[in-house]
């Protein structure tokens, strides 16, 4: 018996979906290691998970508000990674979105309120698109690694913020605490349903997906986009402006990653402080490798994230045991992803032992 | 003017520089070694906080300090070998494998301190490595401080980057691993396996990033936090292209941004009352990126990088 390799030229839409559900299956079967380590039952603790994001109105919709700028960013990383542009700063380009939300929303330029909500939305995509589209000119002038640039802009956005909001941008009635003036009243979202915290950034990172779907299926960019990923130099070849290409790409993945910033502070807190996101950018990667970089997969993708999260901090409160428990979930399943797309890339075949060998 | 004199004229200046320098000269040294074979491990960040964190809490249950060190390089070298496996092994990308074991390591750190210590509010500490003094020799002007009132661990990463150059230059083992990361087939053609020396080296790496790691934990602090190694990782990635992969120039880059590094904390001290502390935590940061953007275009990569080898492909 020996293994053999066959390239698999076209997965199936089945066998993608098999490989998602089987690696967050098997990511969920794996931390029943740490739990047991940590003293507790792991059935239980599943139990606890899945009734603390779905177990009540309330629960799923602190699930669906989660999961909100956890779409975006995931699109904001799927969208990049379709064109092969490594795009790791979702993290800073959410807090620029969030910041651009808060200077334009919070009536320090006076504008009709009707304006109010498209300006924050427009600004927010702007200063994020901008974020990721500085790196990949650096890339493409200087070749300057995008990697490395876009992670270590994370920690300078997130310090900007944090000075701009004990600064200049500090709420003079927050009591000393370092969080920004207030948005507008009209620059917020409305909820979507009344005493539930989820709002109508849902709606945007629904559209956003159902448009980037559009957009990857049906139009020259989404092709010209599949080709530059594929291969730049054959991209090239064939007259597509590649250069081009990924400054569009770069303008909408940084913008996602706005716009998810726009949605915490415009539906969620009302404010920019240093703790908005606890890490939604970097979770975006896990959401659109899960997704297998699919628009419409993101936001199954999101949910799944975002119930581990919400599920694990509940399931903390009851046994004690620690909700970094949700992180070791999503960092797990985006490394069985990653093995998962060794089988959508090969089939594996048994072969019994060449003719020769047995004999005949 | 005297800000500055006063600064660069002061003995602490000289040995924050060289203290701030440690971490990043293991951590460039394991990238390096990773690099040369031809595989990014953006692991790395992670792997910082593992060790940080696995060497803390070996000392804290009775471990000796060596021990600690040991452990940490133990984690390391556990992530190195995942990293390795998928990315050696099974060719996936390592792009995603290494922001993949950022966040495993990471939060299986996090996850494990939480568990072992459930309720405490301040970090505990433990009696970290203590500065070795030399009679006479710490006494003297700039290299007194610099060098000699520093803990074992910075010895022993000066003691790596002259191993690190002698191995990868005048050795058998060296001339393989630099060969395994610039044209995989002549190394095959040798009868040597592409994939084995890969995975050693990922490993070995690894090992060395979880030790610096630890010197944070076990000389430069004494206790864990949550968030304390803060991007140093990236940081090492972006310094080895500076460093174009050779040790000796590694070592050059740790030392001048410890120095740089050192310098913004004390200008911090001098004129933090003009400039909110913000911009200066900005600088390290800046710096890197300003780096690596000067360097990208004569930056001679390892020419394997990021490829995949499979054991008898045809290229």
């Amino acid at each position: 018996m020996s293994f053999r390799l066959e390239p698999r030229a076209n997965p199936s839409l089945a066998l993608k979906l098999a490989v998602s559900l089987v690696a967050g299956l098997v990511a969920l079967l794996l931390v029943a290691i740490p739990v047991l380590f940590a003293g507790g039952n792991p059935f239980s603790a599943y139990g606890l998970i899945i009734q603390g994001a779905f177990g009540s109105m309330f629960a799923f919709s602190e699930t669906l508000n989660r999961a909100t700028p956890l779409i975006l960013t995931g699109l904001a990383a799927a969208v990049a990674f379709r064109a092969r542009l490594w795009n790791i700063g979702a993290e800073g380009q959410l807090y620029i979105g969030a910041l651009a939300a808060v200077l334009v929303g919070s009536g320090l330029f006076a504008m009709p309120p009707m304006l109010l909500i498209p300006t924050v939305m427009i600004a927010g995509f702007l200063a994020g698109g901008l974020m990721m589209v500085i790196p990949t000119m650096l890339k493409q002038r200087f070749g300057a690694d995008e990697v490395v640039i876009t992670l270590l802009l994370n920690f300078v956005v997130i310090l900007f913020v944090q000075m701009l909001i004990e600064g200049p941008l500090k709420d003079p009635l927050s009591m000393g605490w370092p969080q920004s003036v207030p948005l507008l009243a009209e620059a917020k979202f409305d909820k979507l349903v009344p005493r539930l915290r989820m709002h109508w950034g849902l709606i945007v990172g629904l559209a956003a997906a159902l448009l980037l779907w559009l957009m990857v299926r049906k139009t020259v960019l989404g092709f010209e986009i599949k080709a530059v990923g594929e291969n730049r130099a054959a991209a090239r070849f064939a007259g597509i402006p590649v250069n081009a290409t990924m400054l569009k790409v770069a303008l909408i993945s940084g913008g996602l990653a706005g716009l998810a910033g726009v949605g915490e502070v415009a539906g969620v807190k009302g404010y920019l402080s240093a703790d908005l996101s606890p890490g939604f950018g970097y979770s975006g990667i896990v959401v659109a490798m899960l997704a297998g970089l699919s628009p419409i997969g993101t936001v199954f993708a999101a949910l799944f994230v975002a119930a581990m999260f919400v599920g694990a901090d509940s399931m903390s409160r009851a046994t004690g045991i620690s909700n970094y428990l949700a992180d070791l979930v999503v960092a797990l399943s985006l490394l069985c992803v990653l093995v998962g797309g060794f089988f959508l890339r090969f089939r594996v075949r048994y072969e019994r032992r060449p003719a020769l060998a047995e004999g005949r | 003017m005297d800000v500055l004199i006063d600064i660069f004229g002061s003995a602490n200046f000289w040995a924050a520089a060289v203290r701030i320098a440690t971490p990043l000269i293991f951590g460039v040294l394991g990238a390096l070694i990773c690099e040369r074979a031809g595989v990014l491990n953006l692991g790395i960040e992670g792997i910082f906080v593992a060790g940080a964190m696995a060497g803390w809490i070996a000392v804290y249950l009775g471990a000796g300090l060596w021990g600690g060190v040991l452990i940490a390089a133990l984690a390391g070298a556990m992530f190195g070998l995942l990293h390795a496996v998928l990315t050696v092994i099974l060719g996936l990308s390592q792009h995603v494998s290494g922001i993949g074991i950022t966040l495993l390591a990471t939060s299986l750190s996090y996850f494990t301190y939480r568990t072992a210590l459930p309720s405490v509010t301040s970090p505990p500490r433990i009696t970290p490595f203590q500065p070795i003094s030399i009679p006479g020799l710490s006494d003297l002007p700039f290299i007194g401080p610099a060098l000699f009132a520093q803990t074992p661990m910075t010895w022993l990463a000066l003691v790596l980057v002259a191993v690190l150059a002698f191995v990868l230059y005048r050795t058998p083992l060296g001339l393989a691993i630099r060969a395994v990361g610039d044209n995989p087939a002549s190394v095959e053609a040798q009868g040597l396996s592409v994939q084995g020396l890969r995975v050693g080296a990922v490993v070995a790496g690894s090992a060395l990033m979880a030790v610096g790691g630890a010197f944070l934990t076990l000389s430069a602090f004494d206790a864990f936090f949550f968030g304390m190694v803060n991007g140093r990782g990236w940081i090492c990635i972006a310094l080895v292209v500076f460093a174009s992969w050779q040790p000796g120039k590694a070592l050059l880059g740790a030392l001048l941004f410890g120095a740089f590094d050192a310098f913004q904390i004390r200008l911090q001290a001098e004129i933090g009352q003009i400039v909110p502390g913000q911009v200066f935590l900005m600088l390290p940061y800046l710096l890197s990126i300003l780096a690596l953007v000067v360097v990208a275009r004569r930056a001679d990569y390892p020419r394997a990088l990021l490829q995949p080898w499979f054991k008898g492909q045809r290229h």
